[in-house]
């Protein structure tokens, strides 16, 4: 038990370790427009746009081939703010690249997961965590909700799961305001 | 002791009715234990503790059932003892009416503590006392429950100018630090003794709203003979008890725009705050109850001492609740915030339990437009405009909201107040400040996907140099045998080491098959056509998914 945890801190911290590392080391000095589009995609990496990641899509809307409204998890507010920085007009989000969900992470059935290891490879935030003939679970907090790992599951073990609105992530609404009633009240 | 000490002007504020006079007629009662303490783990700005205890084990009064989540968090202890009878989701004093995580504590009627000890902070480190502080649960009292273990600490300089003290409490209806004041001086001052001490701080004010006679008495006699400890009577003028509002009044420092008043020298502190830790470190006595004021819509307002998980709803039971009443809320009636149902229970946060009624608090005429009157700019204690905040929030043009400096604002509601077309400011800097918080952690997020995404890229690039370097190096050593080796076998486009992990996989989806098959009902025959027929969808929806997963299986042969 013990030794397990160690690995599993060990590999956490050398991970860690690495993850800074190619954060400084491999930081691409690109396109300034560029980022600026990557930095307001939502960065779940699903592909839904009808390219590989973020990144891709928003090269593509910087060289103007593709359009602002292909995103669906960045959804109406995404769009918007793309239309904002570009000086382009807002345009409905488009059917064809899916619609906009309420954020969801996957969850497995470990009952069921027979350790293939196929979703590993198909997640690409690496947030499922899990070795060969080993049950799999996925980090929450990391994973974005692509979906992507639905489809390799051989045994259909992978689920959506709503997250549900918890005390912390509970917001105050937009106020209510009563309409003045247009006729005079007899007081 | 009494001293000549400039006061300053605070901008703005108001003059609501105090309201206080029917909780101070008497002394601080005990509430009794309730039949169950229903102690959330959340109390206090930062992490939710993680707990320590599980249905069905003996707890003592004090003992620790919620150890903080790293530094920015604060224990939580059971406050009497008994048995806990479940760790659940209960519904919390939050307007949202979520629930969150609590522990349910039967109390066994002995109400025995655990050994308690007096902490020798002396001989102690710094980061020691802080440790014990924050493992004891120490927080603000005065309503925002920041860990006071994080304020305790003189930074860098080692040093702090001045320690004030907050004994102004200028909300309405609110009298539990008057009481405090009046009836447990000493202790205070020894708790604020021991926090100058921490913070190496060269003088102490104490500052108290000249409403309150009897506790300016009480504080001055007990700071008579500490050294450059002071108690400085205060204009009674909402909301002199803000802290920035109060470090203007007795310092004249004007803590700018998004700064803190540490930058300046300054630290402040509530009363009820410094007799928690005067408990905390003298007595060995984690923070398990505090002073809470039951006033408003009852026949017998009242302060007690509270044990937290008791739920609302006894408490009131003790003061008389009159027939309308139609809210609990807890805080006052500038700052408060309406409690979804009377079971939730006090927590460490609760000041004040207000009850409400129709006619106290009758329903607010209807908004009308800001017809840009500047009042509520004039009555603003943070020196904003208010009705800017407004009109950006109301657009939710969140950014320009934030340049006017939204998160200065101390929701103290006196623009509100003043405000001639009776508009619900706070509600919507709320409502701003949270839709600006979800979007931050949202961005954050997203950054984090982005640095593990470019991450898992740069290894998938790595791992293929590698391999083709693997490749080469093997080509080089046995070209022959590895020509002779291919030419033998069919399939060449897969490695050995493919094959071996595709053949395990199969292996796998065979026993999982088998497994399946072995769990499969076996009552079939009797079902209605309905069943059947949701047998089938989910069949045909099974191979559906079978088929869409083909491309990633190994070949059956
Ligand atoms: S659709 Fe998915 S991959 Fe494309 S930009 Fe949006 S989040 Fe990124
Ligand atoms: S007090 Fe009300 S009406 Fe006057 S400027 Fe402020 S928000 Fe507008
Ligand atoms: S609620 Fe905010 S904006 Fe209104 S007066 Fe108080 S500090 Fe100023």
């Amino acid at each position: 038990m013990i030794s397990a945890i160690l690995v599993m801190a060990l590999g956490a911290i050398v991970l860690g370790a690495a993850l800074g590392y190619a954060a400084v080391k491999f930081r691409v000095e690109g396109d300034p427009l560029v980022e600026k589009i990557d930095a307001i995609l939502p960065q779940t990496q699903c592909g839904q746009c009808g390219f590989p990641g973020c990144k891709p899509y928003a090269e593509a809307i910087a060289k103007g081939e593709a359009e602002i409204n292909q995103c669906p998890p960045g959804g109406e507010e995404g769009i918007r703010k793309l239309a904002d920085l570009l000086g382009r007009e807002v345009k409905e989000l488009s059917a064809e690249h899916g619609i906009e969900k309420p954020k969801a992470v996957a969850f497995i059935d470990e009952q069921i997961c027979i350790g293939c290891t196929l979703c590993i490879q198909a997640c690409p935030v690496d947030a499922i965590i899990g070795a060969a003939k080993q049950m799999h679970t996925i980090v929450a907090d990391q994973c974005t909700g692509c979906e992507l790992c639905l489809p390799p599951c051989p045994v259909n073990c992978i689920s959506m799961e709503p997250l549900p609105e918890s005390v912390e992530t509970w917001k105050w609404k937009y106020p209510v305001f009563a309409i003045k009633p247009a006729t005079k009240e007899v007081a | 002791m009494s001293m000549l000490h400039r006061l300053f002007n605070f901008h703005g504020g108001v003059k609501p009715a105090y309201n206080k006079e029917a909780s101070t007629q008497q002394p601080i009662a005990v509430s009794p234990a309730p039949t169950f303490l229903v102690i959330p783990l959340h109390q206090s700005i930062g992490g939710t503790p993680r707990p320590l205890v599980q249905a069905g084990d003996k707890v003592l009064k004090g003992q620790r059932i919620g150890e903080a989540d790293g530094n920015v968090s604060s224990a939580v202890h059971a406050s009497t003892s008994g048995t806990v009878t479940a760790v659940e989701m209960r519904l919390m004093p939050h307007t949202s009416g979520l629930p969150a995580l609590c522990v349910v504590i039967e109390p066994d009627g002995r109400d025995e503590w655990i050994t308690r000890t007096p902490f020798d902070y002396r001989n102690a480190t710094p980061t020691q006392t802080r440790d014990y502080l924050r493992d004891a649960g120490v927080v603000g009292l005065g309503g925002a429950v920041f860990p006071s273990h994080l304020k305790l600490n003189p930074g860098k300089s080692g040093k702090l100018d001045t320690l004030v003290i907050n004994g102004a409490e200028c909300e309405p209806f609110i009298t539990c630090d008057d009481v405090l004041m009046r009836e447990r001086a000493e202790a205070t001052v020894k708790g604020i003794a021991i926090m100058r001490e921490m913070l190496a701080a060269g003088r102490v004010l104490v500052g108290i709203e000249d409403n309150k006679p009897e506790a300016i008495a009480a504080m001055e006699k007990a700071v008579a003979g500490e050294k450059d400890m002071a108690v400085i009577v205060v204009p009674t003028r909402y909301p002199a008890g803000g802290a920035k509002q109060l470090i203007r009044v007795l310092t004249g420092i004007e803590v700018p725009h998004g700064k803190r008043s540490t930058d300046y020298g300054v630290q402040c502190f509530n009363v009820g705050t410094a007799y928690a830790i005067y408990e905390a470190i003298a007595l060995g006595q984690p923070l398990v109850s505090r002073i809470v004021t039951v006033a408003g819509n009852v026949e017998k307002a009242r302060n007690y001492e509270v044990l937290f998980g008791t739920p609302m709803a006894d408490l009131i039971a003790l003061c008389d609740a009159k027939p309308d009443t139609d809210r609990l809320i807890m805080g006052g009636p500038m700052m408060g915030v309406r409690m979804p149902a009377d079971s939730v229970p006090v927590v460490k946060a609760t000041n004040c339990v207000l009850v409400g009624s129709p006619i106290l608090f009758p329903p607010p005429p209807p908004e009308m437009p800001c017809i840009r009157c500047g009042e509520c700019a004039k009555a603003c204690p943070a020196d904003l405009q208010p009705f800017e905040l407004y009109w950006f929030s109301r657009a939710k043009i969140f950014g320009k909201a934030q340049e006017y400096n939204l998160f200065d604002c101390i929701e103290c509601g006196c623009c509100a107040y003043v405000c001639p077309s009776h508009i619900p400011l706070v509600d919507y800097y709320r409502f701003a400040k949270s839709e600006i918080w979800a979007r931050e952690k949202e961005k954050e997020a997203a950054d984090e996907a982005r640095v593990r995404y470019e991450f898992r890229l740069f290894r998938e690039e790595r791992e293929k140099e590698e391999k083709a370097a693997r490749l080469a190096a093997k080509t080089a050593a046995g070209r022959e045998k590895a020509a002779a080796a291919l030419a033998s076998v069919d399939q060449p486009t897969t490695t050995p080491e493919e094959d071996a992990k595709k053949a395990l996989i199969a292996a796998a989806l065979e026993r999982a098959k088998a497994q399946k098959a072995d769990a499969a009902p076996q009552n079939t025959e009797q079902l209605t056509s309905e069943q059947q027929a949701e047998i089938a969808a989910i069949e045909a929806r099974r191979a559906e998914i079978r088929e869409m997963a083909k491309p990633h299986l190994p070949p059956d042969n």
